[in-house]
């Protein structure tokens, strides 16, 4: 028995929140009767980063893109806490109001920087889009913003006019991410953020998340089935396995004492570099 | 002095493996212990009865089976066996450092932030904290050149020097010290000597395990034996 | 302009002894059923209405949606003109005015003002509309989004909702590419603050004169099957951004036969050389123009 040490990671920022951002109880979805995630609560609070683990198929996509509101549950109720205001069900709201908060107050990093971007339209245009979604209306203030995140992401400003098609995977998603934060939402929903990218990449891209967590003090759920990526970036881990939660705790404990067999085995699975 | 700060009462933590089997390591079982503000607790014992684990629980890295951890946080008496995350994330960013032998943190951070970070978790001003960063730093014999570099390709005793610069820039009330000396020089083992009585002078309630015995005596005020668990029995 | 359709919609004995086609060429039913459908359009300023578009006597892209709404609207007492790229003399416009005297035995005309329907691709005239008259529109492509997104159950989703981000992203890049938004024709705009809608690849420099406009608009997508309307006097916004505002594109110089400094004009090369002449696009402003020139001159000659 000779567990990793503790990690000292970031932490929260201490200033007291009046209650979770995001609230999730009993989430049940099922396909034709095969159940992808089974009766999961939880919560996440401002400024921490909670990452759901569990092996592909899992359910842990499901269950974000449920928490997400891109699929409906078949039971359950998810409430968010918007910016000054009483959390509301997403899912009880009209398309309509549903659709304005999640322009305005969360954001999702899929895996596939495809399915997040527009590739055939400018880096810049890619990041001003879901301004111009919220009545953002002045050329200039769209450029200004759009050199902002290009440098927040690393991405040399120079390829703001340029296509993401022409961009690595690495850049896809940065600028990925960069379309996502430009709204500066509450909530980040991350799917396997780093996964299809060299070691290198990844390493600069979890840098890139841990800070930008910290400074803009956003909440970021993150689902993915490294768990070194998990250590490095979460507070807090949740794992998964079969669509139920089967343990949760922060990070390092759950990491360095799991009780749970299926998180020993996942823990004892890790290639120790 | 004679303010306990943590006290430690009945801890019982045992691994069950699942993967061989269900096979159960009991560590330690019932074990008490109290440590005043101000006092210097070293953990002795040969290997295997439990020190790091206990130092590990005291910082809920570890999940006791029973008994409880009594910390001071902010005044109040925490049972940090039975506190939420959340309380916990703050009791660690405020109350509990804890040392290693060993730096893990995410690539590409400069080392002075890397120091300067848990002053920034608490939002203290960012220019102040990476002077005392470079003030540490400096004193741990981390010249300026590797500030500005992350220490991924430091050496095993630099990587060190840096972790415990990140372990004692805030003055924890409580302050667990894992084989902090382990592979550093005559020096800079002297100073980390002197920055473990300071923190002790200033009223932190310490806890280490030092397999180095010159190092044992000039800061322990008091040694616990940990015994085998079955001989405990 | 709603007693207009209707008197257009009530129906009338086919006397024409010499017409072999129902009246405008279309049945009652498909023309009752096209007339339900202007009515939806009109009532939701903007917002395309699908119909059961008909097989015409004419390929599609020829105006197969202007002339099946042309039709609907038309009746006996009707004055015809009809444009294509702003002349009255091109073989698809003499070909849609012979349709509609043949078919429906109306009086056709050249002149805007004497006009009451007026069918045309890719032109506003000239002469200012009045709230006497209709104007027919044959749209290609009647959905704005479409460049940016394919699915028409998204475009739709995105028009309910008023979702209509995407088309700055257009604007913004016209902008990156070119310095100014170079968008010069179909220049999208916003129909009584609600709805995005395609002007059909009418220049840009049209698009003030379907603001607030006295005639009533109707657009028709033959090959699309969606019919969408502009009631007059409605507010037509150019999309643009505050910094780089919507404007139409200034001559340099003026219309090389009528001298018109105000109107749209075509290039037109005379020769194999490269010559060219700038004449106005409208012909009948330009005539007209020339003539009022000649009675001028005649009498100061006099």
């Amino acid at each position: 028995m000779n567990p990793a040490p503790p990690t000292p990671h970031d932490h929260p920022r201490s200033t007291p929140a009046p209650g979770p951002i995001l609230g999730a109880e009993g989430i049940t979805r099922t396909y034709d009767g095969i159940i992808a995630c089974r009766n999961i609560s939880l919560d996440v609070w401002p400024g921490e980063v909670v990452a759901i683990v569990g092996e592909s198929g899992s359910g842990k996509s499901t269950l974000l893109h449920c928490l997400a509101a891109r699929q409906e549950p078949s039971a359950g109720t998810v409430r968010f806490r918007p910016e000054k205001a009483e959390p509301v069900d997403i899912h009880a709201l009209p398309e309509a109001a549903r659709r304005r908060l999640m322009r305005r107050e969360w954001g999702i990093v899929h895996q596939n920087p495809r399915d997040g971007l527009r590739l055939y339209v400018t880096a810049g245009a890619n990041i001003g889009e879901p301004l111009m979604a919220l009545g953002e209306r002045r050329y200039g203030s769209i450029r200004a913003q759009a050199y902002h995140w290009l440098e927040q992401v690393e991405i040399d400003t120079q390829r703001i006019d340029d296509l993401p098609l022409t961009f690595s995977g690495g850049m896809q998603q940065r600028l990925q991410i960069a379309r996502v934060l430009a709204t500066r939402p509450r909530l980040v929903y991350m799917d396997e953020p780093t996964g299809g990218l060299d070691v290198s990449v990844q390493a600069r891209l979890l840098d890139l998340i841990r800070r930008l967590a910290a400074e803009l003090d956003i909440a970021v759920l993150l689902v993915t089935h490294d768990l070194g990526v998990a250590r490095l970036l979460a507070h807090r881990l949740i794992v998964m396995r079969r669509g139920e939660i089967v343990e949760q705790g922060l990070t390092d404990q759950v990491l360095d004492d799991p009780h749970h067999p299926y998180t020993q085995l996942l823990v004892s699975s890790v290639i120790q570099v | 002095m004679g303010t306990p700060v943590i006290e430690v009462k009945n801890l019982t933590k045992q691994f069950v493996l699942h993967t061989q089997h269900g096979a159960v390591i009991r560590v330690f079982e019932n074990l008490n212990l109290t440590v005043d503000a101000g006092e210097c607790v070293v953990l002795t014992g040969p290997s295997g009865t439990g020190k790091s684990t206990l130092l590990r629980a005291l910082y809920a890295n570890y999940k006791p089976v029973s008994g409880e951890i009594i910390v001071r946080h902010e005044g109040e008496p925490i049972d940090i066996a039975a506190a939420d995350y959340r309380l916990m994330l703050a009791i660690r960013r405020r109350t509990i450092g804890y040392v290693s032998q060993f730096l893990r943190v995410i690539p590409r951070v400069k080392t002075i932030d890397l120091v300067a970070e848990p002053l920034l978790a608490l939002e203290h001003d960012p220019e102040d904290a990476r002077r005392r960063a470079a003030g540490l730093l400096l004193r741990l014999n981390i010249g300026a050149n590797l500030w500005e570099l992350p220490p991924a390709t430091f050496s095993g005793g630099e990587q060190q020097r840096v972790n415990l610069a990140r372990g004692f820039i805030h003055p924890y009330p409580v302050l667990l010290l894992d084989e902090p000396t382990a592979s550093l020089d005559a020096g800079n083992r002297a100073t980390v000597i002197d920055l473990i009585r300071e923190a002790r002078d200033r009223g932190a309630a310490i806890v280490g395990i030092f397999h180095d015995q010159e190092v044992r005596d000039l800061v322990a005020d008091r040694l616990i034996h940990l015994q085998p668990v079955e001989k405990v029995m | 302009m709603t007693t207009r359709l209707l008197a257009a919609a009530a129906p009338r004995p086919e006397k024409t002894a010499v017409l072999t086609y129902n009246f405008a060429y279309l049945d009652e039913q498909t023309k009752r059923m096209i007339r339900r459908t202007l009515l939806k359009a009109v009532a939701v300023p903007g917002c395309q209405i699908p119909f059961a578009s008909r097989e015409m006597p004419l390929p599609y892209g020829w105006g197969t949606g202007g002339i099946q709404v042309t039709a609907a609207v038309i009746g006996r007492d009707d004055t015809l003109k009809v444009i294509d790229q702003g002349a009255d003399d091109t073989t698809n416009a003499v070909a849609i005015r012979a349709f509609f005297r043949r078919t429906a035995g109306i009086r056709t005309t050249e002149a805007t003002a004497e006009a009451t329907v007026i069918q045309t691709r890719h032109r506003i005239p000239e002469t200012p509309l009045t709230n006497r008259q209709i104007i027919v529109y044959q749209v290609p492509i009647p959905e704005p989004l479409r460049w940016l997104e394919a699915r028409e159950t998204e475009t739709r989703r995105l028009h309910a909702l008023a979702e209509y981000g995407i088309m700055h992203v257009r604007l913004y890049e016209d902008i990156v590419a070119h310095g100014h938004i170079a968008t010069t024709y179909n220049y999208p705009v916003l129909v009584n603050h609600r709805y995005l809608m395609s002007p059909s690849p009418i220049p840009k420099f049209d698009n003030p004169k379907l603001h607030r406009s006295p005639a009533l608009q109707l657009f028709g997508a033959g090959r699309e099957q969606r019919i969408y309307a502009v009631p007059p006097y409605t507010d037509v916004k150019s999309l643009d951004f505050d910094d780089h505002p919507f404007a139409i594109e200034p001559w340099e110089r003026g219309c090389d036969i009528c001298g018109a400094t105000d109107s749209y004009l075509d290039e037109i090369i005379t020769d194999d050389r490269g010559s060219r002449i700038y004449a106005c696009s409208d012909t009948d402003y330009c005539r007209r123009r020339v003539a009022a020139q000649d009675a001028e001159n005649a009498g100061a000659g006099q």
